[in-house]
């Protein structure tokens, strides 16, 4: 009897450790690596115990509860909103946005001058930080990080681990050695003064520059985390980075040394994943949250009647629309573009889905951006004007149109299926036949790029807060089968883009982004339905919280009250 | 890895008692079947992940992407090697106890799959034994008691229990015990405020193992909501085979033998009948084990437990495939071990069952 017990025992033992060995990389013949890595998990639970004293003894403690966990919290290598909100905190870049605006203030460089023809930036950058490891910040590491992401044969770009640099490809032209990259040259003049050399003029280099995305982490970090600096990142920011317990939270604690005095008022901001927002609204209820992204917007009625609960909104970013396939019968014909454009209610569409929390759109680019065209006419909802158009065109019998959508919530289009049956009803109004398609997300994004349908349902949100990156990625032709799901291609506009993507003063620019507006609404390669203002709720202890339309805002200020 | 260790056992020791050795060899033989099986859904899992349509570079990217940016991160993930190549590279990674790298996150999944897998056997665990104490203690009493209100009220509550939606039950335990009440914690693994250091990543365990008492009653707290959530449908479906078998068992002779003995009713219940009672119902249980282990993604999503259910889920949104191949391999293992000890737990309660 005892040994048959011994024997159950020892094989429970057995499967524990089988487990364990999944865990711990205990495998003889992983690499050399297994050893440091179990060094560094208990290294960083002792880390956490000590911290969790320190942070009891501090009660200014935050927690952010949002619907995702956070991809990789090294930046550079993500396009995910819900790292870049997090790294906010740890990292910052040579120039920051304004709180609520895209407007640039100074960041890790308080200053800085722009050569006449727009060829030469020179940034004068802050003295006497240090990053949270104590090493010092200056111009060599700026310029080590912008090297990290341009050059894959970088020591730090980790290429064969999987880090592609996205964000920077995108917005700077590629990368090293790739004929639209722009920046030629990186020049340390001395410790705190570095020059930005470039090939041609970006009328949004310095746009770029505050995002997020380019924070700069300490070269001694990448030097000793290497491919792991995704979990372990180092910046100058207000906060520290602590811990990471995946898919659960992610703690940042005050970093005592913070370049600007006397914040962060905050000891701690816990981020913590709560999935369902229904879920996440009770336990801001409950008082367990004290901030919460993603509500649903027919919850915030309610919030604004709640005591102790504040609702906040955030400034619009983003456009949702239905697309077009310019190149394809029969919305390859303007005049039926315009048609269905008249007959789609996007009012309706504003009222009954997002319960008033967005503005119909006119524009493909958010209001408030640089250049936005405000007197650019659109379609108003008519459906006779619609039904007389189409006539003209030579379709009074009416036409059959497929419409694909994925049914996946996005930040710009909360419920796209009802979207697509409010689309379809309005249409139906006018005799054009809708036929739905719904698909699964991934495939979805491939069979847009490949131009299989008609008509689709997509948006857009903005990362810089420049036009360039809603006109030409949506509406150029060098983007279509990349970005331009539309496949719209428009000589005169593209040569409006890519003047205005050179020009370096901002005026100049806006004008030609007016007028490639007035083009591109009159040849109406997509229905734009509503700008969205996602709507948060907070508690209402906590004080000098403002949501950032890039959805990564800086906590340094934030504090709570008793 | 396992056989060795098993194969040196059985040299150095005897099996003194009885159907010892049987026993051994049939567990022997059940862990070598461990082999080919695990292998096949390597296989199965690697061929279907990938012929799913949809890029994951593509969807990691998001709809921002350009053509260029999804082109270079597909040719960092080896993504553009022919699919036996790709299969190859895992399956060797595989037998060096490597489980790859999450596409998404470029983290090691053998470094980032156990807290998942601990939080997830914590909850199962606490969920079963809500399931199994309720459930089998209604069953019996529904039994015994046949035809009288305890029988239909709880059957009843049984039916009920089977057919509940569990993400409505999950919200309207958060709304009442959380928001209203205030008495239980609504969402998490602990008070996130004051999180624990780690040591297993079994939480309850981990405060234990601190002599940390206060806390381990908070993590006890944090168990509770989703315990019940995740353990209402089987607790109803072990109520109800309880039930039907105790009836069954309750009318064999040797219950009789037993009551002309003079036993009282308790005994005869808890002791005779049951043990006979209960075959069936072990393998209910072995099977709902195996299934709240393979991950409960909605009780997971609802109260934000990072369990495997929601890691596997999230990857197949992604596209991620070593993520998907790695957890269904692990979840794959348990369950075959699950059934495995249940069994050997067969045995246990009846000696006359032979392998």
């Amino acid at each position: 009897m005892n040994l048959k017990r011994l024997f159950l025992f020892t094989l429970l033992l057995a499967f524990l450790l089988v487990l364990t060995a999944c865990s711990g990389d205990g495998g003889a013949n992983t690499d050399t690596n297994a050893d440091d890595d179990e060094a560094d998990l208990t290294e960083e639970a002792e880390a956490s115990d000590e911290d969790a004293e320190a942070a009891t003894a501090g009660n200014q403690v935050l927690v952010f509860a949002r619907g995702g966990d956070s991809e990789s919290l090294d930046p550079g290598s993500t396009t995910d909103g819900e790292s870049s909100r997090v790294t906010k905190q740890v990292l910052e870049g040579l120039l920051e946005f304004d709180k609520d605006s895209f407007e640039l203030i100074p960041g890790l460089a308080h200053d800085w001058e722009v050569s006449e023809d727009g060829l030469t930036y020179t940034f004068h950058l802050d003295e006497g930080v240090t990053f949270h490891d104590g090493t010092d910040f200056n111009a060599e590491a700026v310029k080590v990080n912008f090297e990290r992401w341009s050059d894959p044969e970088h020591a730090y770009a980790f290429a064969e681990d999987g880090y592609v640099y996205s964000m920077y490809g995108t917005m700077f032209g590629g990368y090293k050695g790739d004929e639209g990259h722009v920046i030629e040259a990186i020049n340390v003049i001395d410790n705190y003064q570095i020059e930005f050399v470039l090939n041609q003029p970006l009328g949004f280099f310095l746009q770029n520059l505050g995002m997020s995305y380019f924070g700069i982490t300490s070269p001694a970090a990448l030097e000793e985390y290497g491919s792991e600096i995704n979990e372990n990142p180092v910046g100058t920011g207000p906060f520290k980075f602590v811990s990471w317990s995946k898919n659960d939270s992610i703690i940042v604690d005050r970093f005592e040394d913070y370049r600007k005095e006397g914040l962060p008022k905050l000891d701690r901001v816990i981020f913590e994943v709560i999935p369902d927002n229904a879920a996440r609204l009770i336990a801001l209820r409950a008082g367990e949250i004290d901030i919460m992204d993603g509500l649903n917007p027919d919850d915030a009625a309610g919030i604004e009647a709640e005591a102790g609960l504040a609702l906040l909104t955030r400034a619009e970013n983003n456009f949702g629309y239905v697309g077009f396939n310019a190149q394809k019968e029969p919305v390859d014909s303007k005049e039926v573009r315009q048609a269905i454009s008249y007959a789609i209610d996007n009012q309706a569409i504003a009222d009954a889905l997002y319960a008033g929390y967005a503005t119909s759109a006119k524009n493909p680019l958010p209001p408030g951006y640089l250049g936005y065209n405000d007197e650019v006419k659109g379609y108003a909802y008519d459906p006779e004007k619609a039904k007389e158009i189409l006539a003209e065109a030579g379709y009074e019998n009416g036409l059959e149109i497929e419409l694909m959508m994925s049914p996946t919530a996005r930040p710009y289009m909360p419920d796209p299926e009802t979207v697509a049956q409010i689309v379809q009803n309005n249409l139906a109004d006018i005799g054009i036949d809708v036929t739905i398609t719904s698909h699964e997300w991934a495939p979805y994004l491939e069979q847009t790029l490949k131009g299989e349908h008609q008509m689709f349902l997509l948006g857009w949100s903005g990362t810089n807060g420049d036009p360039d990156y809603f006109l030409s990625s949506l509406l150029h032709g060098s983007n279509v089968g990349s970005s331009n799901r539309t496949f719209y291609h428009n000589e005169e506009v593209d040569a409006l883009l890519d003047h205005a993507k050179r020009a370096v003063d901002q005026a100049e620019r806006a004008e030609l982004y007016m007028q490639a507006q007035e083009l591109i609404s009159e040849d109406a390669p997509m229905v734009t339905l509503v700008h969205s203002t996602p709507v948060m709720a907070i508690s209402e202890n906590v004080l000098n919280y403002v949501p950032h339309p890039s959805t990564s805002e800086s906590l340094e200020e934030v504090e709570l009250t008793e | 890895m396992l056989l060795p260790f098993f194969i040196r056992k059985h040299k150095t020791y005897k099996w003194v008692e009885d159907g010892g050795e049987v026993m051994f060899a049939y567990v022997m033989r059940r862990l070598l079947m461990l082999i080919p099986v695990l292998l096949g859904m390597t296989l199965i899992t690697f061929s279907i992940v990938h012929l799913i349509p949809g890029n994951p570079a593509q969807v990691i990217l998001g709809e921002t992407a350009s053509a260029q940016a999804i082109a270079d991160l597909e040719e960092n993930m080896g993504l553009n090697e022919p699919y036996f190549v790709q299969y190859s590279i895992y399956l060797i990674d595989l037998l060096q106890g490597d489980l790859g790298t999450s596409l998404r996150s470029k983290s090691a999944i053998s470094s980032e799959i156990w807290p998942y897998i601990a939080a997830t056997f914590e909850l199962t665990v606490f969920a079963m034994l809500f399931a199994i104490i309720i459930g089998v203690n209604a069953g019996i009493i529904s039994a015994w008691k046949q035809n009288t209100w305890f029988d239909y009220l709880a059957m009843l509550i049984a039916l009920i229990g089977v057919s509940m939606p569990v993400f409505w039950l999950a919200l309207m335990e958060q709304w009442v015990f959380a928001q209203e009440l205030g008495w239980l914690p609504a969402y998490g693994r602990q008070e996130s405020r004051d999180p624990i250091a780690a040591i297993t990543h079994l939480y309850v365990l981990d405060s234990l193992i601190h002599l940390d008492f206060d806390r381990t009653v908070t993590i006890l707290k944090h168990l509770v909501l989703p315990s019940i959530a995740l353990g209402t449908i089987p607790m109803a479906i072990i109520a109800r085979m309880t039930r039907s078998s105790m009836l069954e068992v309750m009318k064999s002779d040797y219950i009789r033998t037993v009551r002309a003995k003079g036993s009282g009713q308790l005994l005869v219940i808890y002791k005779h009948a049951l043990k006979n009672a209960m075959i069936p119902v072990l393998t209910v249980i072995g099977l709902q084990t195996g299934v709240l282990l393979g991950g409960a993604i909605l009780t997971e999503t609802i109260f934000s437990w990072p369990g495997i259910g929601r890691y596997v889920y999230e990857a197949i949104s992604y596209r991620d495939y070593p993520v998907i191949q790695s957890g269904i391999l692990v979840i794959a293992f348990i369950f075959v071990m699950i059934n495995l000890i249940v069994d050997i737990l067969y045995k246990k309660i009846d000696p006359r069952i032979k392998y």
